[in-house]
């Protein structure tokens, strides 16, 4: 048909193939294009982002546990140490001490380090084959802590002090503080390091939105000369900008648990390597808590949610500029 | 329909670009708004479509000032205006069916309800076999039918349209120009903006003469 035929919406047969054309003619169709090169490369930048953001709380919370970990299992332990005095019998001294220490309620294993294990303790600084009797070496008694809260240290200290020569209580106080400081210093770090990125992908996110949303300021204007609405508009753009940071967010966030499980799974399998083990001493397994995975989730829907609320206000933007 | 009184606008602390503009565009009315290049055509098209306000003076768009038309309001009024821009705005992401029928999908309309109305009008303009194309594969010629349909598909009681035959040669301008009269012959009031000349000797239509931002009307 022709530009200047009849008029349209006038008669048609009931035989008019016009009427019986059902198809649907919005299939898998948006307003919003669902792929463009400025899509694409905000969903790269969200996937970087979150990816680095979820890296950084996975960090700040095995340093925390591991931080939580040195503290308790320090805690959990004293040490009784004996000096050599001549004309005492230090190993009758380190069994009494022994005794002692387990008539204490709350307390677990009492071990008194042999000559063995106190000679490999010093072997680093003193060299193998070390004589024990040539040198003045004080004596460990480890004692494990099973009840702190049934242990009355102050009383230990006070017997130890009294009845066995030589001896005193190391509750490692002085180390658990310092270590507690050390901890709490290295989370303070970490909390700030992950809000800078926070910061810096939100600002990411709300800049790449904007120019992803710049290049759709033609389909906002159109939409608003068809006679949409404000909110029809805002809400077409929302949609479509939450599925890009649901994306982009989804693929950064798996690709950080991946790494973690990755990383998991190297520190386990590198069990009795000597670099793997100390970093196993010093840290712990990589292992992240229900926590730190809950962190990631909760941080790919914070970004779409930021993708979305920043694309509607772009739309509002766009159509203030219009009128 | 449309009513002007002296109405003037300016662009921030700039000149006048639209000085003393009284005129009415009546319903079923056709009529060309003519003048040279820079004359404020453009500009007047956006203030009858309420994309701009009046700096001063009154406009009257279906019996309401628009001084008091609340920003809300302004998409109901405009649904009631076709317009046609000169370089199309067809979106290029949607098949052509797909762009003619948007009015009604922005207003959330079942697509059942108006499938049959656009591929009929599509076939009216000659898209028939073009209906599942994208824009960009279509001819300028094409493209301004296509323009022209989603500007008509609802319907409107005035239709805007901003040089409709600057991309088209002239056997397509006068099958445009003889739509458009088939269109205001249906009911609509028509305002086609133009320096055409040889496209307003066609008809015998009330001309709306704009030179340095005042007008002249030729009826």
């Amino acid at each position: 048909m022709s530009a200047d035929s009849a008029a349209p919406r006038t008669h048609r047969p009931a035989d008019d193939p016009v009427v019986r054309d059902d198809a649907d003619h919005w299939s898998g169709a948006s307003i919003v294009p669902s792929q463009s090169i400025a899509g694409r490369a905000l969903t790269l930048v969200i996937a970087i982002m979150t990816f680095l953001a979820s890296l950084t709380a996975g960090a700040v919370t095995v340093i925390d546990d591991a931080a939580r970990s040195w503290a308790s299992d320090i805690g959990r332990e004293v040490t009784i140490e004996i000096r050599p005095i001549d004309g005492v019998d230090i190993d009758a001294e380190i069994r009494r001490a022994v005794a002692l220490a387990q008539e204490f309620s709350g307390v677990g294993r009492v071990h008194a380090l042999s000559d063995d294990e106190t000679r490999r303790l010093l072997e680093p600084w003193l060299g193998a084959g070390l004589d024990l009797d040539a040198l003045p070496v004080p004596r460990l008694v480890i004692v494990e802590i099973a009840d702190p809260a049934l242990l009355d240290l102050a009383e230990m200290d006070r017997e130890v002090g009294e009845t066995i020569r030589g001896a005193s209580l190391d509750d490692h106080a002085a180390w658990v503080d310092r270590l507690r400081a050390m901890a709490g210093a290295m989370v303070v770090g970490g909390v700030t390091i992950l809000v800078l990125v926070l910061v810096a992908l939100v600002l990411s996110v709300v800049f790449a939105t904007r120019a992803a949303m710049a290049g759709n300021s033609d389909i906002i204007g159109v939409l608003h000369f068809v006679g949409a609405e404000a909110g029809f508009i805002a809400r077409e753009f929302q949609r479509h900008f939450l599925m890009l940071g649901i994306r982009g967010g989804a693929i950064g966030g798996g690709l950080a648990i991946a790494v973690f499980a990755l990383a998991g799974w190297l520190t386990q399998g590198t069990a009795g390597i000597p670099g793997a083990d100390q970093l196993t001493a010093f840290i712990g397994g990589v292992s992240i808590p229900p926590f730190g995975y809950g962190a990631v989730l909760v941080l790919i829907f914070a970004v779409a949610i930021l993708t979305a609320a920043t694309s509607r206000f772009a739309v509002h933007g766009a159509l203030a500029e219009i009128e | 329909m449309i009513r002007f009184e002296n109405v003037g606008l300016r662009y921030g602390m700039g000149p006048e670009v639209l000085r003393d503009l009284t005129f009415q565009v009546a319903p079923h009315s056709f009529q060309f708004l003519t003048g040279p290049s820079g004359a404020g055509k453009t500009t007047l098209l956006r203030l009858l479509f309420l994309s701009l306000r009046p700096t001063r003076g009154l406009i009257s768009v279906f019996g309401r000032e628009t001084s008091r038309i609340g920003k809300q309001d302004l998409p109901k009024m405009r649904r009631r205006i076709g317009i046609v821009f000169q370089d199309f705005r067809l979106l290029d992401h949607l098949t052509t069916y797909q762009n003619v029928a948007l009015p009604y999908r922005v207003l959330g309309h079942d697509e059942a309800t108006y499938r049959a109305d656009v591929v009929e009008l599509l076939k009216w303009v000659g898209l028939g076999e073009r209906m599942h194309v994208m824009p960009p594969v279509l001819s300028g010629g094409e493209k301004q039918r296509a323009a022209i349909a989603r500007a008509l598909i609802t319907k409107p009681e005035l239709l805007l349209a901003d040089e409709p035959t600057g991309n088209v040669d002239p056997p397509l301008a006068r099958r445009l120009l003889r739509l458009f009269l088939e269109l205001n012959r249906l009911g609509t009031a028509v305002v086609i903006a133009t320096h055409d000349l040889a496209l307003m000797d066609q008809v015998d239509a009330r001309r709306l003469v704009l030179e340095d931002g005042r007008m002249e009307i030729f009826s």
